[in-house]
């Protein structure tokens, strides 16, 4: 099963790799990662996304607490979070294409933020299932290339 | 006052109480040498760094204390790598102390140069890369800290030469923040009282207990405990010493080598006690089906051994002394209306559970043949066992001859057993012999080793004489890399590749050779009298023991098989 980690880290040097090599180490996959400083001073919010069943995600925890600068580990998984990701598509877009791919921008609500003769690059921020359904749509318009920043993740308020 | 890095080093090192360095100098850490003079601090030169990291690690062990070691950058902090994951996997607390090119130089190749803080990410507790002189104080205090609590481990420190040299306002820290190292030691309450239940209410109950319980000073709880409530005692290699091996209650070690007793033991009771232990590989056999029908407990000071490899029922996160202590006060607190038989004291409650593990012991005790022409290794441990009436510290090697070692040596008080449980790194023994004998210069320390292993430290002789480090090295010579030709043999057609040491030096003109004292033995009539000699001189000696070439250590659990399935002879 897919499970969404956030982790609070200390912000220092190496960090980065203890987590990685944690996973690497162990011979378990990183689907996708995300980091970046919090409103904290020196702390930064690590978001990763894995999958694995219990056990495994059981001792991926365990062991990302047992890091010394690791200060804070949550399952998102377990409680009901937001969960978003930013992506980057270089579409193209010609002639009669534009209108069509214009159109689903709309829809998905994506902004187009560069414009060319042939193609256009779009940002769109969603749930993985989002920017799947998108890729899957453009798909035949033809993607040139894609960016994205794998999901962050945050949990609800109003729980107990 | 304004110091320079190496001075802050030193005098922090002072100011931890550290009385004796393990290292081996070079270009990276000559300031911290030039400054060591000035210290009252002991340096031992060893001869290699592997040498240096083990004998820090044996110090620790033996003493309960921080073991320290200092090397140079590069190839220097490379060669300790081996004695650093050594002491990672026993839970080893360790500051090892590396020097590093200068900081402009980092990351460009310079000469000597490694990324060692990188190399050993996975095998240390926790690694510092100091940059600015300011920080330095602070990162001993907090490596100090960190080797030595919670699941002790091994912290390096790598300091470049350019931070040796800078200067800064000297303070030590007197307290330690840190936000996100909070290890826990008291137990759950709640999971006490729970526990303290199933001890009641146990009618085969065992106790498995791991190196954790040496570590935290428990031993003495566990007598404890397995004494009022008539428990009987299984250990890891690990925890060798932390129950008396005389005592009718001790099964001897479990596992791979591990005793018939203990191995069916564990396997028939209804309710294991794993306290400080990990369930290891070589512990558990086949997983699937190691203790099926028992209620597991599990105490460990760190969460992460917790349902790792067994499925636990009830799971205790604390340190072994702190969970004994508070198990004690837990069952002496009867719960209200309690069934008599639910109540305390407890000799002869498991009467008939002991007597069928007496059976056991009865049935397929540890045994060799005896032999008048050629010596049995295990009769070596046996006299050196009664020689040293179990009081000595005991290092070993890696192979059989830590196997026999652990086996048929009698030991009576914990940290006497010093060996290489989870790395299993041939060239251990001696060096960590070293260390130990600095930590116990009262005590007779053996290595007891074999003639594979000796050979990869063997260059620490220089530092054991060097010392007058009057350490006693025992090697079971049979000509073998034995362990291995004991695996060709029973599971590889006898393919005995690349097994063989045909070329082997002469050990006693090599003992002489380093100025140290060396007897040959071959005969078993001359083991007690030779063995006593040589333990008398208060030197560094050598006795290489001609034994039995293709003597086996016996029982044996072939990998993936379950604990009940020994090869007996
Ligand atoms: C550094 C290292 N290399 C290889 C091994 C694999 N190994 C395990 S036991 C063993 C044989 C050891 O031979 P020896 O020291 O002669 O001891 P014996 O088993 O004969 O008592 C070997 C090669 C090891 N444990 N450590």
């Amino acid at each position: 099963m897919r499970h969404i980690l956030s982790i609070l880290v200390e912000n220092e040097p190496g960090v980065l790799s203890r987590v990685a090599g944690l996973f690497s180490g162990r011979g378990y996959n990183i689907e996708t990662l995300n980091v970046a400083p919090t409103l904290a001073d020196g702390l930064s919010m690590m978001t990763i996304t894995t999958e694995g069943d219990e056990a495994i995600i059981e001792q991926i925890v365990k062991q990302l607490r047992k890091l010394v600068t690791t200060v804070k580990v949550v399952d998102l998984t377990d409680v009901k979070s937001v969960e978003r990701e930013m992506m980057l598509l270089r579409v193209d877009a010609e002639g009669a294409k534009r209108a069509e791919v214009l159109r689903i921008v709309d829809i998905f609500r994506c902004k187009v933020v560069d414009v060319s003769l042939d193609e256009l690059i779009l940002e769109v921020t969603g749930t993985q299932d989002k920017l799947g359904a998108l890729i899957n749509l453009l798909q035949r318009y033809g993607i040139k290339e894609i960016a994205r920043t794998g999901a962050v993740a945050m949990r609800r308020g109003m729980q107990e | 006052m304004e110091l320079t890095g190496a001075q802050i080093l030193l005098e922090s090192l002072r100011r931890e109480d550290v009385e004796v360095v393990f290292g081996f100098p070079g270009g990276a850490v000559i300031d911290i040498y030039d400054q060591l003079p000035n210290y009252p601090l002991k340096h031992v030169l060893a001869r290699h760094e592997q040498g240096a990291i083990h004998a820090a690690d044996g110090y620790a062990r033996a003493s309960g204390r921080v073991g320290v070691c200092l090397v140079t950058s590069g190839p220097g902090a490379t060669n300790a790598v081996t004695g650093i994951a050594t002491a990672y996997m026993d839970s080893v607390p360790v500051v090892i102390v590396t020097g590093q090119v200068p900081t402009p130089l980092i990351g460009n190749d310079a000469f000597q140069e490694v990324d060692i803080v990188g190399i050993t990410r996975p095998c240390t507790k926790h690694n510092y890369l100091v940059k600015d002189v300011r920080d330095l104080a602070r990162v001993i205090k907090e490596a100090f800290y960190l080797a030595a609590t919670g699941r002790p481990g091994p912290v390096l420190i790598d300091l470049p030469k350019d931070v040796q040299q800078a200067k800064c306002e000297y303070k030590y820290p007197k307290t330690i923040k840190m936000r996100s190292y909070n290890p826990t030691y008291a137990p759950n309450l709640k999971q006490v009282a729970r526990v303290a239940d199933v001890v009641r209410k146990a009618k085969k109950p065992i106790i498995y207990a791991g190196g954790g319980v040496i570590a935290s000073g428990a031993s003495e709880d566990l007598i404890w405990l397995a004494r009022t409530y008539d428990i009987p005692v299984t250990a890891t290699l690990m925890a060798l010493g932390c129950f008396p091996a005389d005592d009718p209650l001790w099964l001897g070690m479990l596992g791979m080598h591990g005793t018939y007793a203990a191995n069916l033991a564990i396997s028939h009771a209804d309710l294991i006690l794993a306290i400080g232990s990990r369930f290891d590989d070589r512990v558990t056999g086949k997983l699937s089906e190691f203790a099926k029908n028992a209620k597991i407990v599990h105490i460990d000071i760190d969460p992460t051994s917790i349902q790792k490899n067994v499925a636990v029922h009830i799971p205790v996160v604390a340190d072994c002394k702190s969970f004994l202590a508070a198990l004690r006060q837990s069952l002496a607190a009867a719960p209200a209306g309690a069934a008599a038989e639910d109540t305390p004291p407890a000799a002869g409650r498991h009467a008939s559970w002991l007597e069928r593990i007496d059976a056991w012991k009865a049935e397929k005790p540890l045994t060799y043949a005896a032999d008048s022409k050629v010596i049995k290794p295990q009769h070596v441990i046996e006299v050196i066992s009664r020689l040293t009436k179990g009081q000595a510290v005991i290092t070993t090697e890696v192979g059989q001859n830590q196997m026999w070692a652990a086996q048929f040596y009698q030991f009576t008080r914990p940290r006497s057993f010093i060996s290489s449980g989870g790395l299993g790194t041939m060239g251990f023994g001696f060096p960590a012999a070293i260390g130990a004998q600095m930590a116990c210069p009262d005590r007779l320390v053996i290595d007891v080793a074999g003639d594979g292993s000796i050979q990869m430290c063997i260059q620490e002789l220089a530092t054991a004489v060097c010392y007058d480090l009057p350490v006693k090295i025992v090697i079971l010579n049979n000509g073998y890399l034995g362990m291995v030709r004991q695996w060709q043999e029973l599971f590889y057609a006898k393919n005995y590749c690349a097994t063989c040491l045909d070329v082997a030096p002469d050990f006693v003109k090599l003992a002489e050779a380093y100025g140290a004292a060396g007897y040959r033995l071959t005969d078993p009539s001359q083991v007690e009298s030779v063995l006593a000699e040589a333990f008398a001189l208060p030197k560094t000696v050598i006795v290489d023991v001609v034994i039995d070439r293709e003597e086996n250590v016996a029982p044996m659990v072939p990998a993936g098989k379950s604990i009940t399935e020994m090869i007996l002879v």
